[in-house]
């Protein structure tokens, strides 16, 4: 058992344990933004799609369900975010001296500020969760922001969205940050697949491909409904 | 044939002091001269001059030694794909050029003397594992065990590593995947190699984070820098064969291991 | 004193094999105690080192590189012959052993040749299972191709890079014996002098190139695997560091070099192209295989591009002369053949110093991409060098020196006339006679170093009592301190010139009255010259910087100060030796048809050279070849 857990410690603590757990975890966020976005854009086909689908996450397994996803979710940013931290701190030592000049070749802007956007994308999600989740950034609670639908009393999401959306600076950091989101999931999608080993001399362009695909789905997906909202499509 | 005006911004630096760039007028070189030919004559011309010849790593002049490094004009070995430094020639420069030339930099590679760089992480590596444990005289015939040709082909692509460090100085985070990743690559897709797969793969991973480099982001600026053309593809096989290695590590023992051939 | 080469005696199919069983042993308990030095780590020097590590030998390992990985082994291109006859093409041990023979146009030790033939199977085996990736037939069988100087197909190859994939082969396996503890490597260290005791090689003095540190390192014995000695040339397909320093501080110290006047020119290298030049690229010889060399017939077709002379008006004369060996005829003819038809004023290119490798009937029997799939490395090769693409038009190629033949003298145990100094590959002169085949250096290296030494080292070192002589003894601090009085001496020089200059001079005379063609006369004017431009080069030379630090300028003023003392003895050699034989060609010697012509009467014999403390006056020794299993015949290739 024991040298289960020391063989296991010694594996991620190396530099490519690390990156496999960054890859790991980063999958796990990669489809949890797809989910999410499926799920939101249930605002087009109207208040009770959205707020009927929010109720149905709110008591799946008796309301455990949404604590356990959650809680996965924490854990799954917690270790990708310590993980990349890590690694770019040894990155960082690795070249204590700076070249005086230092011309990329062949690698974009997207894959080098992967840590940049990768922060600034952290803050976007803690503003996000105080916003929508916690909701002590605006009061989206009490009675104002309840809908009966058939029977049951639940949340009204749909309104919590268009009132939160309607104001231009939390739709402009909102567009930021899923702009942010696109360069860092067209690098780290494909990027993924090399890191767990599973690109091949055949496969490697089809995944680049997915990577980019992917990225621009989830962009154009997100920023539609801050955008309809301001637009007045959605309200 | 005509000759050239440059300017050289040259990194000067004694062992263990700081460094700086030096200007350098290099006039009159020969467009047929190598870039080494013309590092040279300016030798040449500081030393009878009295000053300070730049040092540089150089040896077989013909590409293959891997002795040569010089991260030229931000690139290593320079601006030509799939060309060493010692086989650049000035005739990719233009008249009037401004080139700057600086040593491959990683905390892994501590600067000997201006251009030169110590590279001795790189054989400690391969002393942590990158061999096949034969000795001399217990070989079998050397047509006992057939390697199809895609194999050995293979096998050839990762082992013309030439270990001069170009993929560490292009990184942007001074990592050593390429390098390890071929040399561990090359024995690890060989039959011959199996036996002793799992143990080279984790001594070598560890050995290069033991000596301070980076880690992989993905971006494979190793790749373009590469002289001989080492492809990604070996790293993504060194991501997969460590991350077998270390779950085998942790939880299959010794009969498990033997029940699944390993 | 009488030189004996110690060979065994008995039939020679089974000298080696009974010099093995009549070797004395040295228990696994006992040879942790001795301490053996190895100078170089090339194919010889790598594959020694850890060989007598995993046989429990405490080693040490030195090269003047920044890994021993880098050592100019690592530069072989095309091949490494063995008598597997796995293409069953008729070949064996003998016929390798033969071909090898005759191809040193008979001035090679019979019984070191064939054991060179015999333990040439086992060294192939040995790199197959180190993971050497060999080129492979579809259903995984190794590849072979043919090479100069032999009708069968032995020649076992990695894609244009052999030389680097056996020495990967041979410094992976250093590097487990280095990481088991058994090989302690010194790299970026240079051999300065090798220390003598009571009349035994028992420790060298070195320099650390990082810090500028000498050093002494005491040892049982003392390997050379220090390669030859071409840059006395200046111009070589030598790497720029390949120096003569540790075979001529040897030789100072009492070691015979044997026969330095054979010296072999590569007939496929890329021309000179102008002053600034500091070394010559090879182009494999395998391209022989595929390609035709030709010049013009025509005096008023010199100087058209290629395509413009037609095919009547082309002489491709080394098919015309050797018709059976045709483009694949022996180094030293095809290149002498390359320098007639130059002389003759046919010469391509700028200078008119080429000749054309055409491999235009090739690509169009085979195609481009089979070319290119064979070749394409040295194709791209050529391309950076001179701008020109081999597929579209002929490579231009001339002769240049690649090879040294001779070295220090070694018996049949590769043991100098200096007892405990033992020399291996290129370093020594023992197999390859008068000229080299293609391929067999890489053989003989690691013969040498996987399975000779090894065996033959345990009859001197039972004669030694174990660390008896430690760097203590005064003879350390004497070497020393003349080290550090070189040294001294150079940086304290106010001169005006810089080594490299000097180098390039001395490298202009040699190879003008030394190179591929030589006569009384200018052998004699460079014996005049040498001496002149070596006092010139000691009170001219200027030397930057301290010894206290890296210091290129310093580690070259050192080499090419030996190479000064060492081209006196080339000229020497070449001066006495009245024949021409392989790559020793005296123009006063020849028969009317331009072919070498021997004289087996009176030089059928090793010449090694003793140093007396005049350079002006080394001694000569002869060691006589006898051959029993081979006739001596006009080396015939027609």
């Amino acid at each position: 058992m024991s040298s289960v857990v020391e063989s296991l410690s010694c594996f991620v603590r190396s530099s490519i344990g690390k990156k496999i757990l960054v890859a790991a975890t980063g999958l796990v966020l990669v489809l949890f933004v797809l989910g999410h976005m499926i799920g939101n854009l249930l605002a087009f086909a109207g208040p009770d799609a959205i707020n009927a689908y929010g109720h149905l996450l709110q008591t799946s397994l008796h309301g455990g369900g949404v604590w356990i996803a959650r809680l996965g979710l924490l854990a799954a940013v917690v270790v990708h975010v310590v993980a990349t931290i890590s690694l770019t701190r040894q990155s960082r030592a690795a070249r204590p001296d700076a070249y005086g000049r230092q011309k990329a070749q062949v690698s974009g802007r997207a894959a080098r500020t992967m840590i940049w956007s990768g922060l600034t994308l952290l803050c976007f999600i803690v503003f996000h969760l105080m916003h929508f989740t916690v909701r002590n950034i605006e009061n989206f609670g009490g009675p104002d922001y309840e809908v009966v639908l058939d029977g049951e009393k639940m949340h009204n999401v749909y309104k919590m969205v268009v009132v939160g959306f309607s104001h231009v600076g939390v739709s402009a950091f909102y567009i930021l940050s899923m702009v942010l989101l696109y360069g860092h999931l067209s690098h780290g999608v494909s990027s993924l697949f090399q890191t767990l080993g599973l690109a091949t001399y055949r496969s490697e362009r089809i995944f680049k491909a997915i990577g980019h695909a992917y990225a621009l789905l989830i962009l154009v997906g997100n920023c539609s409904i801050p955008l309809a909202v301001l637009a007045g499509v959605l309200k | 044939m005509s000759l050239l005006n440059l300017h050289l911004k040259v990194w000067r630096q004694h062992r263990g002091q700081p460094g700086h760039f030096q200007d350098i007028e290099a006039r009159e070189i020969p467009d047929h001269a190598s870039f080494l030919e013309m590092m040279d004559i300016v030798n040449e011309r500081l030393i009878t001059s009295g000053q300070d010849p730049v040092a540089f790593d150089h040896d077989c002049r013909e590409g293959i030694c891997g002795m040569c490094s010089m991260q030229i004009n931000g690139v290593p070995h320079g601006p030509e794909r799939a060309t060493t430094t010692c086989q650049l020639h000035m005739r990719h420069f233009r008249e009037g050029d401004t080139i700057w030339i600086e040593p491959f930099r990683a905390k892994a590679f501590p600067v000997v003397k201006d251009l030169m760089v110590d590279r001795g992480a790189f054989d400690r590596i391969q002393q942590a594992g990158g061999f096949i444990t034969v000795r001399t005289g217990s070989a079998p015939d050397a047509n006992a065990i057939p390697i199809g040709k895609e194999v050995a082909d293979a096998a050839m692509d990762a082992a013309a590593c030439i270990g001069c460090g170009a993929c560490v100085a292009a990184c942007k985070n001074a990592s050593a995947m390429l390098f390890v990743s071929a040399k561990a690559g090359q024995l690890n897709s060989l039959p011959q190699g199996q036996p002793e797969k799992d143990r080279r793969t984790l001594a070598m991973v560890r050995q290069m984070d033991k000596e301070g480099f980076g880690h992989c982001t993905n971006h494979y600026e190793c790749e373009a820098a590469c002289p001989k053309e080492i492809s990604v593809r070996w790293i993504t096989k060194l991501n997969r064969d460590y991350a077998a290695a270390g779950l085998r590590e942790a939880f299959v023992g010794r009969q498990e291991a033997a029940e699944g051939g390993d | 004193m009488a030189l004996d080469s110690k060979i065994p005696s008995g039939p020679m199919a089974t000298k080696w094999t009974r010099h093995k069983q009549d070797s004395k042993l040295i228990n696994p308990k006992n040879k942790r105690k001795y301490t053996v030095l190895v100078v170089g780590s090339g194919l010889a020097g790598s594959s020694a080192a850890a060989t007598l590590a995993e046989l429990g030998y405490q080693v040490k390992c030195f090269c003047f590189q920044d890994s021993a990985r880098r050592a100019h082994s690592i530069a072989a291109q095309g091949g490494i012959n063995a008598a597997k006859n796995y293409q069953n093409d008729g070949d064996s041990v003998h016929r390798l052993f033969y071909d090898t023979v005759k191809g040193g146009d008979f001035r090679a030790r019979e019984a070191n040749v064939h054991r060179l033939a015999e333990v040439s199977v086992n060294i192939i085996d040995q790199c197959v299972a180190q993971g050497v990736p060999f080129a492979r037939e579809y259903g995984g069988i190794l590849a072979n191709r043919s090479f100069g100087g032999a009708q069968v197909s032995r020649t076992f190859y990695a894609r244009g890079q052999t030389g680097q994939q056996l020495l990967l082969g041979a410094y992976s396996a250093l590097n487990k014996e280095i990481q088991r503890g058994s090989v302690q490597m010194h790299s970026r260290t240079e051999l300065l002098d090798v220390v003598v005791v009571d009349g035994h090689a028992k420790g060298i003095i070195t320099r650390n190139l990082v810090t500028g540190k000498i050093e002494a390192h005491a040892g049982d014995a003392v390997l050379l695997c220090t390669g030859g000695y071409g840059n006395v040339f200046y111009l070589s397909t030598n790497a720029m560091g390949c120096n003569v320093t540790a075979t001529w501080r040897a030789h100072r110290k009492g070691a015979h070099f044997a026969n330095p006047c054979y010296t072999q020119i590569h007939p496929t290298c890329i021309p000179v192209s102008g002053d600034y030049q500091s070394k010559l690229t090879l182009m494999s010889e395998s391209l022989r295989n595929d390609g035709r060399v030709w010049v013009p017939k025509r005096a008023e077709d010199i100087g058209k591009p290629a395509h413009q002379i037609r095919e009547e008006d082309r002489d491709y004369f080394l098919e015309r002369k050797y018709p059976s060996f045709g483009n694949l005829a022996p180094r030293d003819i095809s290149s002498r053949a390359a320098k007639e038809a130059c002389d003759e004023g046919r010469g391509v290119g700028p200078g008119g110093r080429g000749v054309y490798l055409d491999f235009a009937e090739a690509i169009t029997q085979f195609g481009r991409k089979t070319i290119a799939e064979r070749y394409g490395n040295l194709f791209d090769m050529y391309q950076r060098i001179t701008g020109e693409s081999a597929y579209e038009q002929p490579m231009r190629i001339y002769p240049a020196v690649h090879y040294t033949m001779g070295g220090l003298w070694v018996d049949y145990n590769l043991m100098s006339n200096l007892p405990g100094l033992h020399v291996l590959g290129e370093a020594n002169f023992s197999d390859h006679g008068a000229n080299r085949l293609g391929a067999s250096a890489l053989m003989q290296g690691l013969a040498d170093g996987y399975f000779v030494i090894p065996t033959t080292i345990a009859p001197y070192l039972v004669t030694q009592q174990p660390g008896a002589v430690t760097t203590s003894h005064p003879e350390f601090a004497k070497a020393i301190e003349d080290c550090n009085g070189r040294i001294r001496r150079f940086l304290g020089n106010k001169g005006k010139r810089t080594v490299d200059s000097f180098h390039r001079e001395l490298g202009l005379l040699v190879w003008d009255k030394c190179g591929m063609a030589r006569d009384a006369d200018g052998l004699q004017e460079a014996l005049r010259r040498i001496p002149e431009l070596r006092e010139e080069f000691h009170s001219q030379v200027l030397v930057p910087g301290s010894g206290e630090a890296a210091n290129q300028e310093l580690e070259k003023a050192g080499r090419v100060a030996d190479f000064m003392e060492f081209a006196e003895l080339l000229c020497r050699d070449a001066l006495a030796r009245e024949e021409s034989c392989g790559g020793h060609f005296r123009t006063e010697h020849q028969y009317p048809d331009g072919e070498a012509k021997r004289d087996d009467e009176n030089f059928c014999h090793v010449a090694a050279w003793e140093y007396t403390g005049d350079l002006a006056k080394p001694q000569l020794h002869r060691e006589a070849l006898h051959f029993e299993e081979v006739h001596l015949a006009v080396r015939s290739y027609k």
